[in-house]
């Protein structure tokens, strides 16, 4: 059995792995059939030359930095807040958000905006984008800054407000350095699963707005499109650096 | 401390109660409502879009879903838990295999899932592959079917199923282990009576988590099934959309959430029972 | 008498630390052993080997005339009770005494399952799981667990040390008795001397890797081969060569033939017996014990010291 373990581990890293390396690797490919012919970098340009996809990338982008901002700003208050004193029905509500299927939130917002907006001249775009990637994204950040919480000792505030800080003082000056691994780590998570959220941005995105996993879902369902395994490799790619970045940091703190 | 305490929570507090509990309730509450003439919904409250849950064709896209959620998490433990053993056991590099698997979770769903319609379809690589091997003549219908999106599910949610179990592992006193090999027991069998038993809350765990994500799923059924695995998921969004019936949609959102919370209050009364 | 566990020779390095050194000695059938030691000494590494939980980098392990050095430990007629006792939480006591039986085939199991738990006093317990068991509990699980696979030898890693100090003193009549009774040969390794001399028939001593003497605990007691095994067996008074242990030394005020002048330092009165501390002329100190409680020494006192030759010992090293 010594020896089927690595072996069967190999097979499954394989099946981790092999699925985006070979649309990297096809992402280089110079016909758009899969069949490789030669290296070329023409998809790569494809997308610098499409407007849309630039405009989309850019939404997207724009969203999870102001969604990120907001979410682990008040994800962070939250979490500390709880680390205090229990608060059952806030956190019961997070923990049900959590669970609560995507589809199930993204239609629910869609249908609390369509409400609102009888009483308010606005319509669905960006900016119900981001509200929705706030509320979603918030639960998340208060599980990790949460997490980290626990690994700070509760006697070092009150030894900081013994010797004269006011509670926000000892938040600011003592607890809050402790949680700066946790809230970077928060912030990542909540970016990232911004800036790939489709369910519920498509619901709620309205006509006007596309962001970059939209215009990708329209290329992939009308069949394969080499220019998306150039944008999924660049988002990848980009993810995947901005986590190793952010994990080797961590390591090093 | 009372003060800053209700000043750090409020902000929560009122984003949860606005955009989470009242679009909730909002949706809830429109199950009970009549479609009107060009969709939205109007009264008189009526209970018919519940009643027609029951119709046999929901009822099959329901039973698909819990049957495809159900394969794909049952694939999950018999692959992670092995995976999941073997990085508990590989000593110094642990981290490294850990972050290995967890490492293409962290990029992006729609990519992932994507990368598999490239793998899969006609001309695909999978077939490409075979057909140049001499191995078929025909390409092979792999995409937009049911396995498509079982394949799809369990790429995507195998993670989920590692980190608990790993973690389960770790926890494992190792002098169980001797103490099991001590008194006679072959590798294989201390594994099947020490390890798997005691690993068993982390495969619950495990379970829920991919189970629940996998149940409520869209992306994967729409994209690897082509509309031809209609899962619950897609159903809702069907109804919000194209169909546009909504109150339709919103008892099916409130069926679904029903289900998952009963599924997780039955998790969290059990979870009392683990030994470790 | 015959042997039934000989270690030759075995040694084991973990790196740069050479644990065990060229250990060997062997255990009679039916006999309590007891391997001794400070922490670090290689004893529990050397119970490992014995068990199979770890190989020796040279030397032999030979039980009944066989060597098992290639063994597995699940193919060694050996059985541990471990520190921390190791029970499977997730089985009740009854299942856990099991375990090894269900390995083996055995088909009725009911019987000798019974037999354990009654010498072992776990009436009404059989059924509850570890975590519902206490300390001494889940101590005489493990010893059934183990015991009801007969092994050749019964190995025990540190059996007190994990219990209530107030519950040692019993148990280690009760494990004596137990031995007795099961006449299984028992290898108990622990760091605490007084358990190793009130319980064992054989104890050997071992040193940062080194095994310095095998013997009966008289023997090793009165006639200790190194200073290192007097030292660990009980006080000793050092002069030159030779040693005193400080129940021997006898102090009087008057002198007499063979007898040393010394000053009195210090006297402590511990209840049922005191200590006198007395120097030398020649300027060593010299702890002499004194039992009963009627003394009559002070500091500062002029005293005479004196004790059998017979009392002296005399380390190789």
């Amino acid at each position: 059995m010594k020896r089927l373990l690595p072996l069967y581990a190999t097979f499954a890293y394989a099946f981790l792995h092999l699925p985006l390396l070979v649309l990297t690797v096809f992402s280089f490919n110079s016909s758009k059939f899969t069949v490789w012919e030669g290296f070329s970098l023409r998809w790569y340009r494809a997308i610098a030359d499409d407007p849309q996809l630039m405009e989309a990338a850019w939404n997207s982008l724009l969203i999870a930095i102001v969604a990120t901002a907001f979410a682990t700003v008040i994800g962070t208050l939250c979490a500390y807040g709880l680390w205090k004193r229990d608060a059952p029905i806030l956190k019961g509500s997070l923990y049900v958000s959590l669970v609560t299927p995507e589809i199930v939130t993204g239609v629910s917002m869609l249908a609390f905006f369509q409400y609102l907006f009888r009483f308010m001249d606005v319509r669905l775009g960006l900016h119900t984008v981001i509200l929705a990637h706030i509320a979603f994204s918030l639960s998340f950040v208060v599980i990790v800054v949460a997490a980290r919480l626990r690994t700070v000792d509760p006697a070092l505030e009150e030894a900081a407000m013994d010797l004269g800080a006011t509670e926000w003082g000892a938040f600011y000056r003592v607890t809050l350095p402790a949680l700066v691994p946790g809230i970077a780590s928060a912030a990542l998570l909540a970016f990232t699963t911004s800036f790939d959220d489709y369910v519920i941005t498509s619901l709620v995105a309205g006509v006007d707005s596309e962001t970059l996993p939209m215009v990708i879902y329209g290329m992939a369902r009308k069949g394969v499109n080499p220019s998306v395994n150039a944008i999924s490799a660049l988002i990848v790619l980009a993810l995947g650096v901005l986590i190793l970045g952010a994990e080797r940091l961590r390591s090093d703190a | 401390m009372e003060r800053l305490r209700f000043w750090f929570l409020a902000p929560s507090r009122l984003l949860m109660a606005v955009l989470f509990g009242a679009p909730l309730a909002i949706v809830f509450f429109y199950g009970l409502l009549t479609r009107g003439t060009y969709g939205g919904q109007s009264f008189p409250l009526t209970d018919e879009n519940f009643a027609r849950l029951a119709d046999p064709l929901y009822l099959t896209i329901l039973l698909r879903s819990f049957w495809l959620a159900g394969l794909a998490t049952a694939l999950c433990v018999l692959m992670g838990f092995p995976l999941a053993l073997f990085i508990a056991r590989s000593g110094s590099r642990k981290n490294l295999f850990l972050h290995l698997v967890m490492l293409p979770f962290w990029t992006s769903f729609l990519v992932r899932t994507y990368a598999w319609m490239f793998l899969l379809r006609d001309t695909g690589l999978i077939n490409t592959v075979l057909q140049s091997a001499g191995l078929i003549h025909e390409p092979l219908p792999l995409l937009y079917n049911d396995i498509a999106v079982v394949i799809g599910l369990v790429y995507g949610y195998l993670p989920f199923m590692v980190l608990p179990i790993f973690s389960t592992l770790e926890r494992l006193d190792p002098a169980l282990l001797e103490a099991a090999a001590d008194l006679g027991a072959r590798p294989l069998s201390a594994l099947w009576r020490v390890t798997l038993p005691l690993t068993r809350p982390g495969m619950v765990a495990g379970s829920l988590l991919d189970f629940i994500p996998c149940l409520g799923a869209y992306l994967t059924p729409d994209l690897l099934g082509g509309g031809k695995s209609i899962m619950i998921g897609n159903l809702i969004q069907n109804q919000f959309t194209s169909a546009r019936d909504w109150p339709f949609g919103s008892a099916l959102s409130l069926a679904l959430t029903a289900i998952v919370m009963v599924l997780l209050w039955q998790f969290l009364r059990r979870k009392g029972e683990s030994f470790l | 008498m015959s042997t039934v566990l000989e270690l030759r020779g075995v040694s084991k390095s973990f790196g740069a630390h050479r644990a065990a050194d060229n250990v060997s000695f062997s255990i009679e059938k039916g006999c309590l052993f007891a391997l001794v030691g400070p922490s670090g000494c290689g004893k529990t590494t050397t119970l490992r080997m014995v068990a199979g939980f770890e190989s020796p980098d040279s030397g032999d392990v030979i039980l009944n005339g066989q060597r098992i050095n290639d063994l597995p430990p699940y193919r060694r007629n050996v059985s541990t009770v471990f520190q921390s006792y190791a029970l499977f939480p997730h089985l009740t006591a009854r299942e856990n005494i099991e375990f090894g039986l269900q390995r083996a085939g055995a088909k009725d199991l009911a019987g000798p399952v019974a037999k354990m738990i009654e010498l072992l006093s776990l009436h009404g317990k059989q059924d509850r799981r570890p975590a519902q068991l206490s300390g001494g509990e889940k101590q005489r699980v493990a010893l059934a667990r183990s015991l009801v696979i007969e092994p050749d030898v019964l190995l025990l890693d540190e059996p007190l040390s994990a219990l209530d100090p107030n519950l040692r003193k019993q148990v280690r009549l009760e494990l004596k008795a137990l031995q007795r009774r099961t006449g299984i040969t028992f290898v108990m390794v622990t760091h605490d001397r007084d358990e190793a001399l009130s319980m064992a028939d054989q104890i050997g001593i071992m040193n940062r890797g080194n095994l310095e003497q095998v013997g009966s605990p008289r023997e090793l007691y009165l006639q200790p081969a190194t200073r290192f095994v007097a030292g660990f067996l009980g006080s000793v008074n050092w002069m030159g060569e030779v040693g005193v242990r400080p129940e021997c030394v006898r102090v009087e005020s008057e002198a007499s033939s063979r007898s040393r002048a010394a000053v009195v330092r210090d006297v402590v009165f511990l209840g049922n017996c005191t200590h006198v501390i007395s120097r030398l002329d020649s300027g060593e100190e010299v702890l002499a014990e004194i039992a009963g409680s009627g003394v009559l020494f002070s500091a500062g006192q002029s005293v005479h010291l004196s004790w059998n030759t017979t009392d002296e010992l005399r380390p190789r090293s």
